[in-house]
């Protein structure tokens, strides 16, 4: 585990020797990856723990999560059914970026439905 | 070579890139200009390839570099099952929406439509060879002008150094969640999309996140 650990930090290292970022990307688009390289292995619980504790290390380095990221989170809430963590999420991609309004409150919509 | 002098190289490298990435023609960016997109819808990429994982490998691999170029991009993932639920399975289907509806259903001020033509690696005993080939062309969906296309090769080889290592390390990373074989492919597209997307004159103007946004412009 610890060698794990040391192979993310030097990649942490490396990539973030160019520039700095915009925002903090934890292990979105890797669990996006995982998701369709391995669909028995991306339990939405498994993802939204993952995407948690991104969130928590973002919010540590007082950076933004990227555009899309409250929405994918919304919608493996939908997933495992919990209604208002979906909402707050999805509420909060619009927040954050305005942009996604129209999009968003289509899925809004549809989570009345359920 | 110690990590600082890994980077000290990778930069290097990148500068090089960038130095003769000036030398060519400039793009020209006056339909872009003049239209300037906030949003980015990315639909699944068209696969050329013969690999069946390159549609998500390299999906996933888009957002990063759109997003620190200053676009919102729209959630790859839920969008894909937004169209697939919406009667589209797959990617050809979805590359054929119409773009006043990508506009009105999604808000989306323009997409991205993607192709990759290369993805897979080969082995060989001392070495091996890892290719992504991909083109793109972001459209406006108000008037379905071509605001930008562009097209990139990249090709990384186990003994070629820093570059690779970053590969295999991105690799090494992601194979910790999935524990399957490894993708290497999907590192070098990281690479391929930066290319892509960040080189001066060639890649997107910076978008309204970014700091250089409408500068010198």
């Amino acid at each position: 585990m610890s060698r794990v650990l040391w192979l993310a930090s030097l990649v942490a290292l490396l990539t973030g020797c160019a520039a700095p970022t915009l925002y903090s990307w934890g292990q979105y688009e890797d669990l996006v990856y995982v998701t369709y390289a391995a669909p028995g292995k991306a339990a939405a619980e498994m993802q939204i723990e993952k995407l948690e504790q991104d969130y928590q290390q973002a919010r540590a380095a007082n950076k933004r999560v990227p555009p899309g990221w409250h929405a994918y989170l919304g919608y493996l809430y939908v997933q495992v059914g919990k209604v208002d963590e979906a909402r707050r999420e999805l509420e909060t991609e619009k927040a954050e970026f305005p942009e996604s309004s129209v999009f968003v409150d289509r899925l809004l919509a549809n989570l009345k439905k359920l | 070579m110690s990590p600082r002098n890994l980077a000290r190289a990778g930069i290097a490298a990148l500068v090089a890139l960038g130095l003769t990435g000036c030398a060519a023609k400039p793009y020209d960016y006056t339909n872009f200009r003049a239209h300037a997109p906030r949003s980015i819808l990315v639909l699944p990429p068209l696969n050329e390839s013969t690999a069946v994982e390159a549609t998500w490998g390299y999906l996933s691999t888009v957002t990063r570099p759109l997003a620190e170029r200053g676009y919102y991009v729209f959630p790859v993932a839920v969008v894909d099952q937004f169209l697939k639920d919406n009667g589209l399975p797959t990617a050809g289907e979805m590359h054929q929406v119409p773009l006043e509806k990508a506009r009105e259903i999604l808000g989306a001020d323009a997409v991205l439509f993607i192709t990759v033509e290369q993805y897979g690696s080969k082995y060989q005993v001392l070495n091996s060879s890892t290719i992504v080939a991909a083109r793109a062309k972001l459209v406006d969906t108000r008037s379905g002008t071509l605001l930008w296309e562009g097209r990139r090769v990249w090709q990384q080889n186990s003994s070629a150094g820093q570059s690779s290592l970053i590969g295999m390390l991105v690799a090494a990373a992601v194979t910790q969640i999935i524990s399957t074989s490894t993708d290497a492919a999907r590192g070098v597209s990281r690479t391929t999309n930066v290319m892509l997307f960040h080189t001066r004159e060639e890649g997107l103007l910076p978008g309204p996140y970014h700091p250089e946004y409408l500068k010198g412009q």
